[in-house]
């Protein structure tokens, strides 16, 4: 074994260790001196930040004071108290009152469209045109009523949910148990002509008397629809769950029926507020 | 020789070299596992968490297998934007009966923490078998092959034990009635269900119903939908004071 003799290698030019195993010897190459005081700088810092910050859990609770979740309270807090100006008004004010108001109906709106873009725009679309089964907020054509109390009470309770008692509900039965295919298929064709849509005359013929005896209750003698009943109007060129023939005797058959959620019980009534005159704003309002 | 060159002493002494390398090793070990000890005082005390029904539990079971995680974290962080966009930021306890958790920061997708009743069931099922179908904008894959792969619960009771190893409260009649409260919760009109004692099992906030539309059969699509729609739904946060000495963190 070794002597302790450190000396310079010839072929490197390296100083060694001194160490020395069968005459095997070993380089020294140590750090680089900015690395190593970076490391105990490293060292202290690490230190000093399990003092000044809750380290321990149920220990030490930071010398800082605070956490971070008392911070997000006063954050919420700060910016609530800089809009409480415009969201008071809000609050205090009638639906009606800040239509007419152009501040308020300003400020309404673009909160409006934030809340919009968060809660609704997964199923109604980010500009609101809607999908295949979610409604379109742009049109005339409103499921529950258009009007600023209607479009309120359907985005606070919702639809067909088990969460709210007043939600709207509406169930079309499954005629595909009740009528004879045939007769599907007639019906079928007279709400296609009361759509304006191509048919077969003969079919919708025999299909009118069909339609007078289930369907007009709700829809309407002439497919106008009833708000009232969440029963939609059949006689225009919105077609919720799609316009052509198959789509629509499997909706007479086996309909489909959308959900939405009671926003009432997760967003505050300001926020519904203005919810309500974003959408009403978006064109079809009535 | 000086103090640095004394490694010398410990290199050419196996067994000292050992003892030392085996404090040095315990030093790292006990600042990483001490703290777990100290780790029940970390959950908040709160009303309303329980553990995940069977079909639930096969939901995460799908999620996990699917890799959603890798988009998409189930933790808000108590920071105004996510706040004011997700919901109250999560607490420890909401994730108690999770293993493993699925906290993180990767954001491609949303956070999911609070999707619960967020949306109706169509929705989801909608936008499980084709995301842009519902939003154009959406990178996310296609999984429209939950919706036609039944669901493989053969073994959900072991899934309940095995997670009582690990600390979840599941009760035996829980893992007795496994297999039933699985059925009865994707299907609770059923012969063989019963949603009521699967509510008297889990508690109210158990949702029963066919959750994708198809009610001949339970399908993979029905266990991920019963899940996602109970995310973050549990914890009642009337009750809750954040400030309050026994939940300070």
């Amino acid at each position: 074994m070794a002597d302790d003799k450190t000396r310079i290698d010839e072929a490197t030019g390296t100083e060694t260790t001194g160490h020395s195993w069968d005459g095997i010897e070993e380089l020294n190459t140590p750090l680089p001196r900015w690395w190593l005081y970076c490391f105990y700088a490293c060292i202290v810092f690490a230190a000093g930040y399990a003092v000044w910050y809750p380290a321990w859990p149920g220990a030490t609770s930071g010398a800082v004071g605070g956490t971070l979740r008392d911070n997000v309270a006063v954050a919420i807090q700060e910016h609530a108290e800089g809009q409480s100006e415009w969201v008071d008004k809000i609050a205090a004010a009638s639906l009606e009152e800040i239509r007419q108001d152009d501040q308020l109906l300003a400020f309404a709106t673009s909160a409006g469209e934030a809340a919009f873009g968060v809660n609704c725009s997964q199923c109604h679309g980010a500009g609101a045109q809607g999908f295949v089964g979610y409604p379109n907020l742009n049109d005339d054509a409103w499921l529950w009523g258009g009007s600023l109390d209607d479009i309120y009470h359907t985005i606070n309770h919702g639809v067909r949910n088990e969460d709210s008692d007043d939600t709207r509900w509406s169930e079309m039965p499954a005629f595909g148990d009740i009528l004879e295919a045939p007769e599907v298929t007639d019906v079928a064709n007279h709400v296609m002509a009361l759509g304006g849509l191509e048919h077969d005359a003969d079919a919708a013929a025999r299909g009118a008397e069909i339609y007078l005896d289930n369907c007009a209750a709700c829809h309407g003698e002439d497919g106008g629809g009833d708000p009232e009943q969440g029963a939609p109007r059949l006689n225009d060129a919105i077609w919720l769950f799609g316009g052509n023939y198959e789509l629509i005797s499997s909706q007479i058959k086996q309909p489909a029926h959308g959900v939405m959620p009671a926003w009432g019980l997760r967003l505050d009534d300001t926020t519904v507020k203005a919810l309500t005159l974003y959408v009403h704003g978006l064109g079809g309002g009535s | 020789m000086s103090f640095w060159k004394r490694h010398q002493v410990v290199e050419k002494n196996a067994t000292l070299l050992m003892v030392l390398s085996l404090v040095v090793v315990s030093i790292g070990g006990i600042v990483e596992i001490a703290p777990l000890f100290y780790v029940q005082n970390t959950i908040e005390k709160v009303t309303g968490m329980r553990p995940y029904t069977p079909l639930e539990l096969m939901g995460r079971e799908v999620y996990r297998r699917e890799g959603c995680y890798n988009c998409h974290s189930q933790m808000i962080r108590p920071m105004r934007d996510e706040v004011e966009r997700y919901g109250h930021f999560s607490l420890a306890a909401e994730s108690m009966y999770d293993h493993p958790f699925q906290w993180g920061s990767k954001r491609t997708g949303p956070d999911l923490a609070r999707v619960g009743g967020r949306y109706s069931d169509d929705w989801h099922v909608d936008h499980l078998i084709a995301p842009r179908s519902v939003v154009p904008e959406s990178i996310m894959p296609n999984y429209s092959h939950l919706a036609t792969t039944p669901l493989e619960f053969e073994y959900i009771a072991d899934d309940l034990i095995a997670n009582q190893w690990v600390g979840v409260p599941y009760t035996d009649e829980m893992v007795e009635n496994a297999r039933r409260d699985l059925i009865s919760q994707a299907n609770p009109d059923g012969d063989f269900s019963d949603a009521d004692a699967l509510q008297e099992r889990y508690g109210d906030k158990a949702q029963a119903r066919d959750f994708d539309g198809d009610p001949t059969r339970i399908t993979e699509m029905d266990a991920m939908v019963a899940y996602l729609q109970m995310l973050g739904t549990l914890v009642d946060f009337s009750d809750y004071e954040p400030g309050l000495a026994a939940n300070r963190r």
